[in-house]
């Protein structure tokens, strides 16, 4: 009796153990939830980048950079395939909020590479914040986002979850006003902007680093996205005697503060200056010959053979050279995502995928001297990963296009860049 | 004495609060605005030179406005409906002059005779435009002359839509740039002044001649004149033997004409075009027929040149002597805040209030 009842509880025992070799349930401990993918079943990755619209290039550049990073690794994750959900967030707030709403609504979503503007950035990072996922972008640039100043204090619109691998604009802002005040030794600036983070924010910045430096604002004024006739708005800054017009805005906008510029009396000699916003293959080709001797801030053009790698690869796969100035961090963006989540992922033995929400931006927040193709990227805690290097680049020959002009550097600094 | 006591009585009651804070709303807005301009014109800021820039800037802006404004105001008079869809009209206009002087630009005629192209570009322009707008007419409008006003006006927010994504699908989204006419580069001048703009001076006095053209059109002419019974009255007009449906086509004509002729001078003052670029134009041409008084030719010209004005003076002139920051921001607010205004003051537009009388 007795030595029966032990041998069925050992049976029992042995059960049990064999039981958990054969099928260890994973039991999802992590503080956020976890996402499980059957196998077979797709790794799933939002984009939300602007791809309609005035401003395509600026999105459709990014777009690629990530299909290039998923390449580059395969196309798969653990033996999982990585699909792109790619959603239009319209360079807006609404844009941006239409965009991550539906991106949240799909469990099985891991995570957002994107926005392309600060602008739809903001709601878009709040919502996937709250929903658990992880979300890092290749072009916004906002100090509102992560910090400011930098890696000192929380922006304003911080969320946990996010990370960019564009520069911070507390770092282009002051090397736009460094190059300004010292490189061309102008001491009287105006600059304008059209109500978005990333213009507002970049003007703000500008003008605080201008007057540190010791010049003077003479004029700070906005225009509506939208807005076609700036004569008024350049005879108002035309009026306060400025030597140079900072411009850190879009498409169209941008175009008309260059081609009506010229018809405004006492204009004749300002200096225009714009930001990477207009670094766009579309907007070389529309100010053409109006645009030379402009000068436009923004990322550090990639150098090396890791960046001739991907050229040859984009060239491949699309038949052109990059449009934009920001494929480069969108792909490293991408490239940083897949391997944080490639850490973090447990393979059960049934070829089920698991991945702990926490754990990815734990992983996220610890990325050190990652290899990407725009340098060795560091994340610091506020979200910000890149390197901070700034440029600015003098538009001298539109034929040449956007790799002409973000081949012609004439200032470069790191941050602080002050 | 006592009817005199009961007449102010009765005065006394129909001033009521209502109207009292109607009128300090009025002799607010007015104290502000005229505040503001003193402020600035007592600071200096603009020379004389800048303020008659402002003036040439608003008349440019306000002439394609008033170019536009008329399509809406003419289609309202007949019909008594807005169509929407007549801001894509003028961006049909001015797309496909863009891919006319594009070509005229790559094969060098725009530079070798400039006038021959402009007036090319013109002619496509006005064609597109006008055709553009006879065929909405036929297709969207005319199914529906008898239903409900509201019908037809929902149906143009609806060929707005389709118009945009159709010449979107057509020619994409990118944004198009207008070659530089060698005849509009530079300033008139006199005695070593910069006076104007050539491409302004053009955009000025081409609308003035076109309005010019359309107000004798409308008032010598027997169509003219047929127009002008079809908006009074379109049954008695069609007892009195004239024929309706040709009229309402003619109306949508030469509104779509005038919206072609303000595509290309829209297009030799902003210089680019997309598919996007008759939205905000056409709400602000529909403020101006508003301001104005709908249905009224004149009115829809002087609303176009009133607007065009208060976007170039308002922010510049009355908020930064208010000191608001960054005053250009708020243009479109300066301009909506004006309708609201002028529709306090004159319900029926400035010029609209004969014409309603006419109506009721």
């Amino acid at each position: 009796m007795n030595r029966k009842f032990f041998l069925f509880g050992g049976l029992i025992v042995a059960a049990l153990a064999l039981g958990a070799c054969g099928a260890p349930a994973f039991e999802c401990d992590d503080a956020i939830g976890c996402v499980d993918i059957e196998p077979g079943a797709p790794v799933k990755i939002a984009v939300l980048q602007v791809i309609a619209g005035e401003l395509t290039s600026l999105g459709l550049d990014q777009v690629r950079g990530v299909e290039i990073a998923v390449d580059e690794i395969g196309g798969e994750i653990q033996g999982h395939p990585i699909e792109l959900v790619v959603e239009d967030e319209g360079c807006s707030a609404e844009g941006g909020t239409t965009a991550a709403q539906k991106v949240v609504a799909d469990p099985q979503v891991i995570g957002i590479v994107g926005t392309s503007c600060s602008g739809a950035g903001v709601p878009a990072s709040q919502i996937m914040s709250e929903a658990g996922l992880v979300m890092i972008s290749g072009s916004n640039t906002s100090p509102r986002l992560t910090s400011s100043p930098l890696g000192v204090t929380k922006g304003e619109a911080w969320q946990a979850g996010y990370f960019r691998t564009a520069h911070n604009d507390e770092v282009q802002g002051a090397g736009a006003a460094n190059f300004v005040f010292n490189e061309l030794g102008l001491t009287k600036a105006a600059s304008i902007h059209d109500g978005d983070p990333y213009t507002e924010g970049l003007v703000t910045v500008f003008n605080r680093e201008f007057e540190a430096f010791g010049g003077e604002i003479v004029a700070t004024t906005a225009i509506n996205k939208g807005d076609t006739d700036m004569r008024p708005v350049l005879t108002s800054i035309s009026a306060a005697g400025t030597e140079l017009i900072f411009f850190p805005l879009f498409q169209p906008e941008g175009d008309f503060i260059v081609f009506q510029s010229a018809e405004i009396a006492g204009l004749e000699d300002v200096v225009l200056m714009g930001a990477d916003g207009l670094l766009a293959d579309t907007y070389v080709e529309s100010v053409g010959e109006e645009g030379i001797g402009t000068y436009y801030s923004g990322p550090e053009t990639p150098t090396g053979s890791i960046y001739d790698d991907f050229l040859a690869a984009h060239q491949e796969k699309y038949g052109e050279a990059p449009i934009q100035s920001f494929h480069a961090h969108s792909h490293d963006a991408g490239a940083i995502l897949f391997a944080a989540i490639d850490k973090v992922a447990v393979l059960d033995d049934d070829g089920t995928l698991h991945i702990g929400r926490q754990a990815l931006r734990d992983a996220m927040y610890a990325t050190s001297n990652f290899q990407g193709i725009t340098g060795s990227l560091t994340c610091d805690e506020f979200g910000d990963c890149a390197g901070q290097l700034i440029q600015v680049f003098l538009l001298d020959d539109p034929a040449a296009g956007i790799s002409g002009l973000r081949n012609n550097a004439v200032f470069s600094c790191a941050a602080p860049c002050k | 004495m006592a009817a005199l006591v009961d007449t102010l009585r009765e005065r006394a009651v129909r001033f009521s609060l209502l109207s009292f804070l109607l009128w300090i709303v009025r002799i607010g807005a007015v104290a502000l605005a005229v505040w503001g301009t003193l402020v600035t014109l007592s600071s200096g800021v603009f020379t004389a030179a800048q303020w008659k820039d402002f003036l040439i800037f608003g008349l440019a802006q306000g002439s394609v406005y008033a170019l536009i404004a008329l399509g809406y105001s003419m289609v309202y008079g007949v019909l008594r409906f807005i169509n929407f869809a007549h801001g894509e009209v003028f961006m049909s206009g001015s797309m496909i002059g863009f891919f006319v002087a594009d070509s005229m630009a790559q094969s060098g005629f725009w530079d070798s005779s400039p006038i021959a192209a402009l007036g090319i570009v013109l002619l496509a322009s006005m064609t597109t435009s006008t055709l553009l707008a006879v065929i909405l007419e036929r297709i969207a409008y005319r199914p529906l002359r008898d239903s409900p006003r509201l019908v037809p006006l929902i149906t143009s927010l609806g060929m707005s839509f389709a118009l945009q994504n159709i010449f979107r699908g057509l020619f994409g989204a990118g944004i198009k740039t207008y070659p530089v006419s060698p005849l509009l580069d530079g300033f008139i001048t006199l005695g070593g002044i910069n006076l104007i703009h050539k491409s302004q001076a053009l955009v000025i006095g081409t609308a003035l001649i076109f309005m010019l053209g359309l107000y004798l059109f409308v008032e010598r002419t027997k169509t003219g004149k047929a127009m002008r019974a079809v908006a009074e009255d379109k049954e008695i007009a069609s007892l009195m033997g004239i024929d309706v449906d040709r009229i309402i086509v003619i109306t949508f004509a030469v509104g779509g004409l005038l919206a072609g002729v303000a595509g290309v001078l829209y297009a030799q003052v902003f210089r680019q075009v997309n598919f996007f670029t008759g939205f905000i134009p056409g709400i602000k041409a529909f403020t101006a027929a508003v301001l104005g008084g709908v249905g009224n030719i004149v009115g829809a010209m002087l609303g176009g040149l009133v607007l065009g004005l208060v976007e170039s003076f308002g922010p510049s002139i009355v908020l930064a002597g208010l000191g608001i920051p960054s005053p250009h921001q708020l243009k479109d607010a300066v301009a909506f805040v004006v309708l609201v205004l002028v529709l306090i003051f004159r319900p029926s537009g400035i010029l609209g209030e004969r014409l309603s009388r006419e109506k009721a």
